[in-house]
């Protein structure tokens, strides 16, 4: 079980609290945690990344285990602490703006 | 009303003196557009857009009590194209958000959004889904489209009230558009128009057009406030004249039609394109009774010093009680309303977020 914490704009839309735990089938990537985000809450789509191209909108950043791992590839594997279920995998707002 | 954190609904009855204010919905969330059917009044649209999460449609079945997220996928249709970038560089199409809903006057499951970057799109099951009508982005004169300096805006859709195949938009800054077949293909309509700030100041395109307004009776007759200039077409965008006329300043964002008097104008002058607020801060709306040129000023009930908003092309409304109602949201978060076509003024709210957008319905 992966747990995802969104930010509070993303808890409203998907009517849920500050973290969602979702199932993630083999190797357990950033993609992978976020279809299933977006499986689950289809609300989502589209507020975190691309819907055509994937790609991370400039202004979501992704942090697990003390590190940003935004501009990691969306394939790579996340790190084992997130895959036991031990630390969330974060979707953050990037601090912007005033 | 739409502001820069959130949706506001506010509620009177028919004398328009006490209001009800709820809200904030979508709070956080760049409101630029709240709209209700003609057709249903209870349907309202809305368009909530951020940085962060991209954009909204949330809907209203119950007349803004609660409201529910419906499809937000504006997907251009088709290649992309490219339009010019403020440095003349050709620049890929790339949706930012939606500025305008304008819902079918007869069918509530219908609407269209206006897309920066420019493009029409069109919803006929509720918002479930999203077309775009291609025929506007992919215009031949499109790759030579450069944004204002609000972005590469569809702002204004305006319906024909009795023809449906008769519409009108208005891009920042492309300039004036008609369709005579329901959106599939489209017309420039910018004969007329002079702007000292494009390298053709007749061109084609190019007008940085900020606002059309039309009255129902007279729908061959718009009214246009353009970057610099207030216009008048009488044959559907054949041919602009100006107006301005006796204004103190023609630069500005909002026009609009009183609701019953086809010739009684309204515009909220600004001081000038690199002042964006209003004349030695003085909050002033300019009310023509003779189809332009002849401008009055309306003050009872404004502030007349130390006033320094602006008024958002999309931020002025009247409604269509007997005694026409006239309504304007500020960028200081005031929303003024009169309830005898402009004579006098009342704050009806004071402290909100900078208001984006102003739509009036009136309840039967």
């Amino acid at each position: 079980m992966i747990r995802v914490v969104l930010p509070p704009h993303l808890r409203t839309l998907a009517a849920t609290g500050r973290e969602v735990q979702v199932e993630v089938a083999g190797t357990v990537t950033q993609r992978g945690v976020l279809d299933a985000v977006e499986e689950r809450y289809p609300m989502l789509r589209g507020t975190m990344r691309d819907r055509r191209t994937g790609q991370r909108r400039p202004l979501v950043r992704f942090f697990a285990c003390e590190e940003d791992l935004s501009n990691e590839s969306p394939d790579a594997p996340l790190p084992d602490r997130v895959v036991t279920g031990e630390e969330p995998f974060l979707v953050v707002g990037a601090m912007a703006g005033g | 009303m739409g502001t820069r954190k959130g949706a506001f609904v506010l509620t009177s009855d028919a004398r328009r003196r006490d209001w009800a204010v709820s809200g904030p919905h979508f709070g956080g969330w760049e409101v630029y557009h709240v709209n209700g059917s003609p057709a249903d009044p209870d349907r309202l649209w809305a368009s909530a857009s951020g940085g962060w999460f991209g954009q909204l449609i949330q809907r209203s079945d119950d007349g803004g009590r609660t409201w529910r997220q419906v499809d937000h996928d504006f997907t251009y249709d088709g290649g992309v194209g490219e339009h010019l970038w403020y440095d003349g560089t050709p620049r890929p199409w790339e949706f930012k958000r939606i500025w305008h809903l304008e819902p079918s006057r007869t069918d509530p499951d219908t609407v269209w959004a206006g897309a920066e970057d420019a493009a029409l799109f069109k919803s006929t099951d509720g918002g479930q889904k999203w077309v775009e009508m291609t025929g506007l982005r992919t215009h031949a004169t499109a790759p030579g489209w450069a944004p204002g300096a609000g972005g590469l805006c569809l702002h204004t859709i305006l319906l024909h009230p009795t023809d449906p195949a008769r519409m009108y938009a208005a891009i920042s800054a492309a300039g004036a558009f008609r369709s005579d077949d329901a959106g599939v293909t489209w017309t420039p309509i910018n004969r007329g128009l002079v702007s000292e700030g494009i390298p053709d100041p007749d061109a084609e395109v190019g007008h940085c057009v900020h606002r059309l307004a039309m009255h129902p009776s007279r729908p061959d007759t718009l009214f246009m406030q353009k970057h610099w200039d207030v216009m008048r077409t009488d044959d559907a965008g054949g041919q602009w004249r100006e107006i301005s006329g006796d204004l103190p300043t023609d630069f500005g964002f909002p026009v609009a039609v009183h609701a019953h008097e086809p010739e009684t104008v309204y515009v909220v002058p600004i001081t000038s394109d690199h002042q964006h607020w209003v004349m030695d801060g003085r909050l002033r709306v300019y009310r023509s009774r003779t189809g332009g040129g002849e401008w009055e000023p309306l003050t009872a009930g404004l502030p007349q010093q130390d006033c320094y908003v602006n008024v958002l092309r999309d931020a002025m409304a009247v409604d269509t009680l007997d005694e026409c109602g006239v309504y304007f949201g500020t960028s200081g978060g005031q929303v003024y309303a009169s309830a005898d076509s402009g004579d006098s003024w009342r704050a009806i709210v004071r402290d909100l977020p900078a208001v984006l957008s102003v739509e009036v319905q009136v309840i039967p």
